[in-house]
């Protein structure tokens, strides 16, 4: 007899099949062929040479755009922040009774169940062009994206030390202040630092549908295949995202 | 109105139909370490916890210096928890916390909020919880946070926080069951020392039945949430103890 020492896994076997078999399915329903992929890159070629080089004459415009992305960002993400605060309490199944942590609950997957440029879309029709749209937009989804995990952070803490805080004769505040928050407040941090990073690259696009910041700009470059500038202008976002990026890796790592 | 802590008819059932204390009637002397021991699972935490209500009654009265405990709410319930001070058998300090803000959060039943959260205690509190820190031998660790501590430091320290609330009781659950042999007998030695300096009474949950009547004054053995024994520690004896954890094999 045969012994085996590692059960074989049909159930992975058959997944993986079916995926494959999907991928060649929808490859033909989409009318990818071969020669339709060369005609893409020959044209994709002649587009990149267009783009160079960079043309950053209109550097006035460039900023402009920049700097109104950038405070959408910062506004959004402060707003966002503190708004996510208290939901994240009432959502966390722990602290909060379930009559108010479900309802909670759902209120932050409607915040999150729409991306965010549908949200931007929406809040452009409903109080007009320009960067208010924006800031709404990006606000609604940080308060989604924080606010789920605040409440997961929070539901993970030890409640051995919120016993203890509340056996001293601490009011909910007090416990909140001391059993709690030190518990999360590092992890809370390091989402709010990643939030501010994701809303910088955001801010970029909600501009496209008219929300304001750099978007709106690049939108505007593409159209009267300006695509010299429109290489200025990615290659200012790309800049400003690795600064970012930078910036926030070395709070994150200070935070740990 | 009597002082210390009387219990009148005390119980508790998670479960209903399946009762974890059955109808205890104790009184405590408003001095003096009292020891409870008993099997794991007879219910000497519920009892414990049932006194500062961080588990409700199902049943029955807690009376302190007089004043029934059991009925309280909100207010009335933080201000009877302040003067009664909690030591776990885990420590439960605030990991993230310094080893001072953990014992001045034993004066959060006291202070304003805004206070607690700018930490502008007053002096008088800063500079009993020095006392305390010197007191439990942590003169040099005022400014470490707790998760740096060992086992030992942290109970040290677990027991300063309960003392900063200048309790009229106090209660310790098992406080020296995470500890090393040589560190429990460190442990309880300075919890019964400081108490009596204090004059604060204790009830200690504890599974040394050793150190309970080396160092406590009374002990009483809980069995299947009953108490079925109840007196000095001279007075225990083997058959007692067979009594309160059953079967005789692990005596010797």
């Amino acid at each position: 007899m045969t012994r085996t020492a590692f059960a074989p896994n049909w159930t992975a076997r058959g997944a993986l099949l079916a995926l494959a078999l999907y991928c060649v399915f929808a490859v033909t329903q989409l009318d990818i062929s071969w020669a339709r992929v060369l005609t893409g890159f020959g044209e994709g070629g002649r587009f990149l040479a267009r783009m160079w080089p960079p043309n950053f004459e209109r550097w006035d415009t460039l900023v402009e755009g920049m700097l109104e992305s950038i405070q959408i960002a910062v506004l959004s993400s402060v707003a966002g922040i503190i708004l996510s605060l208290p939901l994240g309490l009432l959502a966390a199944r722990n602290l909060s009774p379930a009559w108010v942590s479900a309802p909670t609950r759902g209120f932050i997957a409607l915040c999150r169940s729409l991306h965010y440029v549908i949200v931007a879309i929406l809040f452009v029709k409903a109080v007009g062009f320009g960067a208010l749209a924006g800031v709404a937009a990006l606000t609604v989804a940080s308060m989604g994206f924080i606010a789920k995990l605040f409440a997961e952070a929070i539901e993970e803490i030890s409640m051995k030390q919120v016993e203890a805080v509340r056996a001293t004769g601490a009011g909910p505040f007090a416990v909140l202040l001391y059993g709690v928050l030190p518990q999360v407040a590092s992890r809370f941090v390091g989402f709010c630092i990643y939030q501010l990073d994701s809303n910088l690259r955001n801010s970029t696009l909600v501009g496209i549908v008219g929300a304001g910041g750099i978007g709106g700009t690049l939108f505007a470059a593409f159209k009267r295949f300006d695509y010299d500038f429109v290489a200025a202008i990615l290659l200012s976002i790309i800049a400003l995202i690795f600064v970012a990026e930078l910036v926030s890796g070395r709070v994150r790592k200070a935070l740990q | 109105m009597s002082a210390g802590l009387s219990l009148r008819g005390l119980s508790k059932s998670y479960v209903p139909g399946k009762p974890v204390l059955r109808d205890i009637s104790l009184d405590f002397a408003p001095e003096g370490v009292t020891a409870i021991i008993g099997p794991s699972g007879t219910g000497k935490s519920t009892l414990i916890r049932c006194i500062n209500r961080l588990v409700e009654p199902t049943g029955g009265k807690v009376l302190l210096d007089g004043q029934d405990l059991v009925p309280l709410r909100g207010r009335a319930l933080r201000l009877a928890r302040r003067r009664i001070g909690m030591v776990f058998q885990e420590y439960n300090l605030v990991e993230r916390l310094s080893v001072m803000e953990n014992l001045l959060s034993g004066r959060l039943g006291y202070v304003p909020l805004w206070r607690a959260w700018l930490r502008k205690y007053p002096e008088a509190d800063i500079a009993r919880a020095f006392d305390l820190l010197d007191a439990v031998g942590l003169p040099e660790h005022a400014t470490r946070r707790a998760d740096a501590l060992s086992g030992g430091q942290r109970q040290r320290v677990g027991i300063a926080r309960a003392l900063m609330q200048r309790p009229a009781l106090l209660l310790a659950d098992e406080p020296t069951s995470s500890l090393d042999p040589r560190t429990a007998v460190e442990v309880m030695e300075l919890l019964t020392t400081l108490t009596r300096r204090e004059q604060v009474p204790v009830i200690i949950n504890i599974h040394n039945v050793e150190l309970a009547k080396r160092y406590c004054g009374r002990i009483i053995g809980m069995h299947q949430g009953e108490v079925v024994f109840d007196g000095p520690p001279e007075a225990l004896q083997a058959s007692h103890l067979t009594l309160i954890y059953g079967g005789e094999g692990w005596q010797e």
